[in-house]
């Protein structure tokens, strides 16, 4: 009797997680999507955001995502995964103890300190010594690459370490070395878990709000290069949330809904390709 | 044709490894000096002790480290029995299957799911439709559904490494289902549990998008869950973005960054413990 308590209370506690994630679901939905068809779906994805004025238009604040999220892959994951590579295959235990928690501690400090040391640090740096005003997709790329590195670190190195030992004593057997190893039997049977860190490592970037906030300049148009201020979907919804009201706030929502399906459909993604392996 | 040799490779690529892998501890190391250099000068008594003049300006940021130790509290308090729960029910009560599917999944997302989106619904939800306003109650709120799969996650894991064999001897004992996991695997996975708990601490610490819309960023001193409160990862925040005081901001940033040392040396510490006995 006890135990049969137990089972069904357990199992509603469980759902809990369930239970949450359809209630943000539901608000983020019913507080956006009617903006949508409201101002219509053409003005909704074209580029004039003027919300006070019945303009709605993200596709800039789009565009802006996507290329920040894409500039943060191009130096989050060819350092990620060197850096996992480096510890699974190249470095001895004791290595590898101390260095894996340090990584870890990326993912600890605050989003809002990494775009302060932008401001400080690498906005400044940009103007004096590449050129136009700092605040740029090239500075949100760079931060939000690093901010990416933990992501992609840890799932790369768990699923290279799962490869067994086998493979690697086959291919060294005959002949190829380490580096030979890493690329054709390695990297090849770890290959789901590498893209999944990828596909996780993007939906950190494209939701990151407050490190880009600080560095991305915010300038509403599409930009030309990457010394050009941006502005994602993720700080539109930031910086006027506190003094929006009616449609304006609705269609922050709509942002936010447009956000939430990117980042279910990239974890449909990644636990399907999980699942797989 | 000019063809390099695999040894010479292997040799650069060892090279190229290693330089990027220094890189990125370069770069971790970089970022707390700097913080450090700058901030440690503003670190005294006071500075942790006084309440908040002039916005920032002048002044301590003690309403800010009261607010953070209540908002963080508070969704521990929350998230540490559902999240232990479900890891429970995760671990002991299915053996694969839909359900596990779809808890999992539901864990995932929520784990995956940017802060904003938390920002926006706890503000949608507990401050306007609940009618909790900027409140304690609603960024605790907010912060436990955020930090509710990384609890969930560290727990599965840390019971699933309890061995089978505690269990068979609990049943053989003639101990329940119930009583083995309250008296047997629990007080085992403890270390991992808790491991769990602390690394939920640190997010909820470190969080700024989703606390700042639903907890507020009122500098009084909290008088009760439904007072405004600003935790220090938002003061920090519209210190620096609005250039109120640079020595404040420093100061602000460098007690965040040795709370989040402190409570990651403490779960490895923890962790490396639990793993070293079951492993």
């Amino acid at each position: 009797m006890k135990d049969k308590i137990a089972k069904w209370t357990l199992l509603v506690i469980a759902f809990s997680a369930v239970l949450a994630l359809l209630l943000i679901t539901f608000f983020i939905f019913q507080q956006g999507v009617p903006l949508m068809f409201k101002a219509g779906l053409k003005n909704f994805f074209s580029t004039q955001w003027s919300p006070t004025h019945g303009k709605f238009g993200i596709s800039s604040m789009i565009v802006g995502s996507l290329m920040v999220t894409f500039g943060a892959l191009l130096i989050g994951v060819p350092l990620g995964l060197s850096c996992a590579i480096f510890l699974t295959e190249f470095s001895s235990k004791t290595v590898q103890k101390n260095l894996k928690p340090v990584i870890e501690l990326l993912a600890g400090i605050p989003s809002v300190v990494y775009g302060f040391i932008g401001i400080i640090v690498l906005v400044p740096f940009i103007r004096e010594h590449i050129g136009g005003p700092g605040f740029s997709v090239l500075a949100s790329s760079i931060i939000l690459g690093i901010m990416i590195l933990p992501t992609i670190v840890s799932i790369s190195y768990d699923s290279l370490l799962v490869v067994p030992g086998t493979y690697r004593a086959g291919s060294l057997a005959l002949g190829a070395t380490k580096w030979q190893t890493v690329t054709m039997v390695l990297i090849p049977a770890a290959r789901s878990g590498i893209i999944t860190s990828i596909i996780l490592g993007m939906g950190r970037a494209i939701g990151e709000t407050m490190a880009v906030i600080m560095i991305a300049g915010n300038a509403l148009k599409i930009p030309h290069s990457i010394l050009d201020p941006v502005r994602t979907i993720t700080s539109t919804i930031a910086l006027e949330l506190s003094y929006s009201v009616g449609d304006h706030r609705m269609a922050l929502f709509a942002c936010g809904t447009i956000l939430f399906i990117i980042i279910i459909i990239l974890n449909i993604i990644a636990t399907k390709l999980t699942r797989r392996t | 044709m000019f063809k390099i040799k695999p040894k010479t490779t292997q040799i650069i690529a060892y090279s190229v490894l290693l330089a990027l892998t220094f890189i990125t501890i370069a770069v971790l190391v970089f970022i707390i000096l700097f913080i450090f250099k700058n901030g440690i000068r503003e670190l005294s008594w006071s500075f942790l002790t006084q309440p908040t003049k002039e916005m920032g300006k002048e002044g301590g940021i003690l309403p800010s480290i009261v607010g953070t130790l209540l908002v963080t509290l508070f969704s521990i308090i929350i998230a540490t029995p559902i999240g232990v729960g479900s890891a429970i029910y995760l671990t002991e009560y299915t053996k694969g299957g839909a359900i596990r599917r779809i808890i999992s999944f539901g864990a995932d997302c929520l784990a995956g799911m940017p802060s904003i989106i938390f920002g926006l619904f706890g503000f949608i939800f507990f401050v306007i439709m609940l009618k909790m306003g900027w409140s304690i109650l609603s960024g605790g709120l907010t912060l436990a559904i955020m930090i509710l799969p990384t609890i969930i996650r560290t727990s599965e894991e840390a019971i699933k490494s309890v061995p089978n064999a505690y269990r068979e001897i609990s049943y053989s004992l003639g101990g329940g289902k119930l009583d083995t996991i309250i008296k047997i695997v629990l007080p085992t996975a403890l270390p991992g549990i808790l491991t769990g708990v602390i690394l939920g601490i640190g997010r909820a610490i470190s969080e700024t998008a989703a606390v700042i819309f639903t907890a507020g960023s009122s500098l009084n001193m909290p008088t009760s869950l439904f007072s405004s409160t600003r935790t220090l990862a938002v003061h920090f925040y519209i210190l620096a973005r609005e250039g109120i005081s640079m020595p404040k901001a420093y100061g602000t940033a460098t007690v965040l960054i040795i709370i989040i040392l402190l409570i990651n040396f403490i779960a490895y510490r923890l962790m490396h413990k639990f793993i070293s006995k079951y492993y």
